[in-house]
C-alpha cells in the first residue's frame, strides 16, 4: 500500500510541464482553433518524443506497454497547458488497435501513434456524434453496426478507417471550446475489421478515453485555480487585494477541495482500470473542473468573459470535456452498476 | 501507486472480520446520546478491549495492537462494514490520546490510556466557551495556582458527551495578562464529578443530551493532570490538530459502510430514478474519501506532516455525510420522517448527528480560511 506517485513519475510530470511552459501553448491553441495546425503538430511531435503516446502502445509496436498511471500523469499536464488536438482520441485508438487479434492493424498504425507521426481521431460509440479535429487527423477510425451502446458488450461491429487528407474543405462545426474543431464523420473508407473483437476493442478504447479525459479535466481545473489565485492576489478593489475577501477566498477553497478529491479518484482509476472507477473519476474530475471554471470566471469578473484573455482557453475546455466520453449521468449510471443512460455498461 | 494490501494486512483484515462476525450485536444498541445507550456502548467498548480491538493503533502496553496506520484503516473498514456500534470513547481516543502520546508523561499515559481504551473512563472535550467558539484563543475560564495543583473556574459549553462522561480535558487561562490571547493557556484534565463542577446537559436538535454546559467553581486539579508545560496549552492543543488527528477523526470505513447501505436502500426501492445521481455521488464520495486518505496516510508514513491538508478532509467529510443522509431520507420519502428508530442503524439519528459535522472540530468556515491562506497562499483577510 503506497498510494503516491514515485520519483520517476513526478519527474516525468515536471519535464512535460517544462516543455509545455516553454512552448507558449496559448498561442498554439489559438492558431489550432483558427485551422492553422503547424505549431500544434510540432508540439504534438515534441510531446510524443517525451513518450506520452507510447504509454498507450504495446512494446511490440514501439510503445512502452500499457502504462495508465503515467498516462494520467501526462494528461494532467496536457490539461494544465490546454494542449489542443485529439490527444484523448489518439489514446483511445491505440487501446482499440492493441486488442488481441488486431496485430495487423497494430503493426500498421501504432508505431506512428507512438512516434507522434500519426494523429488519430475516432467516431466510436461512447464518444460523440462528431470527430474531433477530423480536418487534421491522419487517420479516422469509425465503428458501425454497434448502435449507441453497441460494442460495449462485445457485440458485432465493423471498424472502418480513412486516412489521408479529406477531399475538399471539411465542414467544421464550432465548439464551445474554440480549439476543438468538430467534423462530421467520414463515410465509407477501408473496412479494417469486423466481428465481436471490434466491440471488445471499443470497450477498451472507452476505458482509456475516460481515464485520459478525467486526467485532462483535472489538469484544466488545476490551471484555472492557479490562474485565478494569482489574479485575485494582484487585483485590488477598495484598496486591498480582492483575494482578501472571504466570499472570494471561500469559493477558491471549495474549488481546491473539489480538485483535491478528484485527484485520488483519477489515479485510483488508473491503477484499477475498472469501468466503475473510471466512470467515477470521469464524472468527478470533469465536474470539479467545470465548477472551478465557473468560479474562475466569476472571480475574474468581466475580463474573464473575453475571448482575448487566455483564461477563456481553459473555460471552454472545461465545458467541453464534461460531456465527451460519458456524460455525467451516463457515468453515474456505470458507477451504480446499471450501465449508462443507454443501459449498456462499459466492459 | 500501489493499492494492494500485504499478506500480513490481509491476515489482519480476516482476523478482524471473524472477530466482528462473532461479536457485533445483532440489533442496534440504544442511542449513544441516552443514559441507557451510553451504558450499553461502554459495555461494548469493554468487550472490544477484552480482545484488544478497541484501540488497535495504540502500543500494546496500553491495550492496543501497535498496528500502524494502514491496518487501522483496514480495521475501520471491517468495523463499520460489520454494522458495529458507534464509539462512545471517540473524543478521548481521537483527541486526547494523540496529545498524550506527543506531550504527556509516561506516568500520564500509563494511568490514563488503558481505562480510556476499555471504555471505563469516557472523556469529554471542554474547549468552547460561550464567548469563545471559532475564536477559541479568546477563552476566559481560569486556572489559578494553588498548593499541589490548580483551581479551575469559569464556564465551558458544547461539550460533547459530557452529560454522561467521566472526565474532561480542556484549555484554561493560567496567565491573565499576556500580550496575545493564545499565550498563557494551560491544557488540563479534570473530573466531571469533582466538587465544584456542575454539568447541565443540552438537548441537541432532536432533544437528546448529546452535549452539555460545564460550570466550574474552584475545581481542584492536581499537577499530575496538566499536559505539557503550564502556559503552553495552545501549542500543545494545536500541535496534534494538523497531523494524525486530521486523518483519524473520521475513518473512510465509516463512510464506505454508509454508502453501501445507501446503495442497498436504493436497490430495495426499485432503483429510484429521482435519487439515482445522488446515490451515485454517495458511492463515489466514499471512494474518493478512502483514496484521499490512503494518499494522505502514504505521505504521513513517509514522514511528511499533513498540516493544513486536514482542512480539505474535514470540509469534505462533514458535507458529504450530510448529503448522504439527506439522500437516504429523501429515498425513504414521507416515511423517512419517523425518528424513533433509535440507535446506530437509523438514518434519522445519523442525519441529526451529521448536521453538527460542519460546526464542530473547527467550523467549515474556519477550515476554508485555513485552505485559502495556507494551501492557496491568499492574503489574510477580515473574517
Amino acid at each position: 500500500m503506497r498510494f503516491l506517485l514515485d520519483d520517476e513519475q513526478t519527474a516525468f510530470a515536471r519535464s512535460l510541464d517544462g516543455l509545455l511552459t516553454a512552448a507558449d501553448t496559448p498561442a498554439v491553441v489559438r492558431s489550432w482553433g483558427a485551422g492553422d495546425h503547424g505549431a500544434g503538430r510540432a508540439l504534438w511531435s515534441r510531446i510524443a518524443e517525451l513518450g506520452v503516446f507510447a504509454l498507450a502502445v504495446p512494446e511490440a509496436y514501439e510503445g512502452v506497454g500499457a502504462r495508465p498511471v503515467e498516462l494520467a500523469v501526462a494528461f494532467v499536464e496536457l490539461g494544465r497547458h490546454a494542449v489542443p488536438g485529439p490527444v484523448v482520441e489518439t489514446v483511445a485508438a491505440a487501446a482499440l488497435l492493441s486488442e488481441p487479434g488486431f496485430s495487423h492493424l497494430a503493426k500498421r498504425f501504432l508505431p506512428g501513434v507512438a512516434s507522434g507521426e500519426t494523429v488519430v481521431t475516432v467516431a466510436l460509440p461512447g464518444g460523440g456524434p462528431y470527430v474531433l479535429d477530423g480536418d487534421v487527423a491522419d487517420v479516422e477510425l469509425r465503428m458501425t453496426g454497434g448502435g449507441r451502446g453497441g460494442g460495449f458488450g462485445g457485440e458485432e461491429g465493423q471498424l472502418w478507417g480513412a486516412s489521408g487528407a479529406r477531399e475538399g474543405s471539411p465542414d467544421v462545426r464550432r465548439s464551445l471550446d474554440p480549439a476543438r474543431r468538430l467534423c462530421v464523420p467520414r463515410s465509407g473508407g477501408e473496412l479494417l475489421a469486423a466481428g465481436p473483437r471490434v466491440g471488445a476493442g471499443v470497450a477498451d478504447a472507452v476505458r482509456w478515453a475516460r481515464l485520459a479525459t478525467a486526467a485532462q479535466a483535472l489538469g484544466v481545473g488545476l490551471a484555472l485555480l492557479d490562474r485565478t489565485v494569482a489574479y485575485v492576489k494582484q487585483r485590488r478593489q477598495f484598496g486591498v487585494p480582492v483575494g482578501s475577501f472571504q466570499a472570494v477566498r471561500h469559493r477558491l477553497a471549495d474549488a481546491k477541495i473539489a480538485l483535491e478529491f478528484a485527484r485520488p479518484l483519477v489515479f485510483g482509476a488508473a491503477v484499477s482500470m475498472e469501468p466503475a472507477d473510471l466512470a467515477a473519476a470521469k464524472v468527478v474530475a470533469c465536474e470539479a473542473a467545470y465548477a472551478t471554471a465557473r468560479t474562475a470566471l466569476q472571480l475574474h469578473g468581466a475580463i474573464g468573459y473575453t475571448a482575448e484573455y487566455d483564461l477563456s482557453l481553459w473555460l471552454g475546455r472545461a465545458r467541453a470535456l464534461r460531456c465527451v466520453w460519458g456524460s455525467p449521468g451516463e457515468c453515474r449510471g456505470v458507477v451504480l452498476g446499471g450501465g449508462g443512460d443507454d443501459g449498456a455498461g462499459v466492459g | 501507486m500501489d493499492l494492494t494490501y500485504s499478506p500480513a494486512d490481509q491476515a489482519f483484515r480476516a482476523e478482524a472480520r471473524s472477530w466482528l462476525d462473532a461479536h457485533v450485536p445483532a440489533g442496534s444498541l440504544p442511542s449513544l446520546e441516552t443514559e441507557e445507550g451510553f451504558a450499553a456502548h461502554r459495555a461494548w467498548e469493554a468487550e472490544l478491549a477484552a480482545d484488544r480491538w478497541s484501540v488497535v493503533s495504540w502500543p500494546t502496553a496500553y491495550g492496543g495492537r501497535d498496528c500502524g496506520l494502514v491496518r487501522w484503516l483496514v480495521f475501520e473498514e471491517e468495523y463499520w462494514a460489520a454494522g458495529a456500534p458507534g464509539r462512545v470513547g471517540q473524543n478521548g481516543v481521537s483527541l486526547l490520546a494523540p496529545t498524550l502520546f506527543d506531550h504527556g508523561t509516561e506516568e500520564q499515559r500509563a494511568r490514563i490510556l488503558p481505562p480510556m481504551g476499555r471504555g471505563e473512563v469516557v472523556w469529554a472535550q471542554a474547549w468552547s466557551e460561550p464567548e469563545a467558539g471559532s475564536d477559541l484563543a479568546s477563552l476566559r475560564s481560569r486556572a489559578v495556582r494553588t498548593a499541589g495543583g490548580w483551581l479551575l473556574s469559569g464556564q465551558k459549553t458544547w461539550s460533547s458527551r459530557a452529560a454522561f462522561a467521566d472526565r474532561a480535558f480542556g484549555l484554561f487561562r493560567s496567565e491573565p495578562d499576556t500580550p496575545k490571547p493564545h499565550q498563557g493557556l494551560t491544557y488540563l484534565m479534570f473530573d466531571l464529578r469533582a466538587p465544584g463542577v456542575t454539568v447541565r446537559p443540552i438537548g441537541r436538535l432532536d432533544g437528546k443530551p448529546a452535549f452539555a454546559e460545564l460550570f466550574l467553581d474552584e475545581v481542584f486539579v492536581p499537577d499530575e493532570d496538566v499536559i505539557g508545560e503550564p502556559g503552553q496549552g495552545w501549542r500543545v492543543a494545536m500541535s496534534t490538530a494538523g497531523n494524525e488527528r486530521g486523518l483519524t477523526l473520521r475513518s473512510p470505513g465509516r463512510f464506505l459502510a454508509s454508502a453501501d447501505r445507501l446503495a442497498a436502500l436504493w436497490e430495495e426501492r426499485g432503483r429510484d430514478p429521482y435519487t439515482r445521481d445522488r446515490v451515485a455521488d454517495g458511492v463515489i464520495g466514499a471512494r474518493a474519501y478512502q483514496l484521499f486518505t490512503y494518499a494522505a496516510a502514504s505521505r504521513f508514513l513517509e514522514g511528511e506532516p499533513l498540516g493544513p491538508e486536514s482542512s480539505l478532509n474535514k470540509v469534505f467529510w462533514s458535507e458529504y455525510d450530510i448529503a448522504l443522509h439527506e439522500t437516504a431520507l429523501d429515498l425513504l420519502g414521507p416515511g423517512g420522517e419517523v425518528a424513533d428508530t433509535d440507535g446506530d442503524g437509523g438514518w434519522g439519528e445519523g442525519y441529526v448527528f451529521s448536521l453538527a459535522g460542519p460546526i464542530y472540530a473547527g467550523t467549515n468556515e474556519i477550515q476554508r480560511d485555513i485552505i485559502a491562506e495556507r494551501l492557496l497562499g491568499l492574503p489574510k483577510g477580515r473574517r
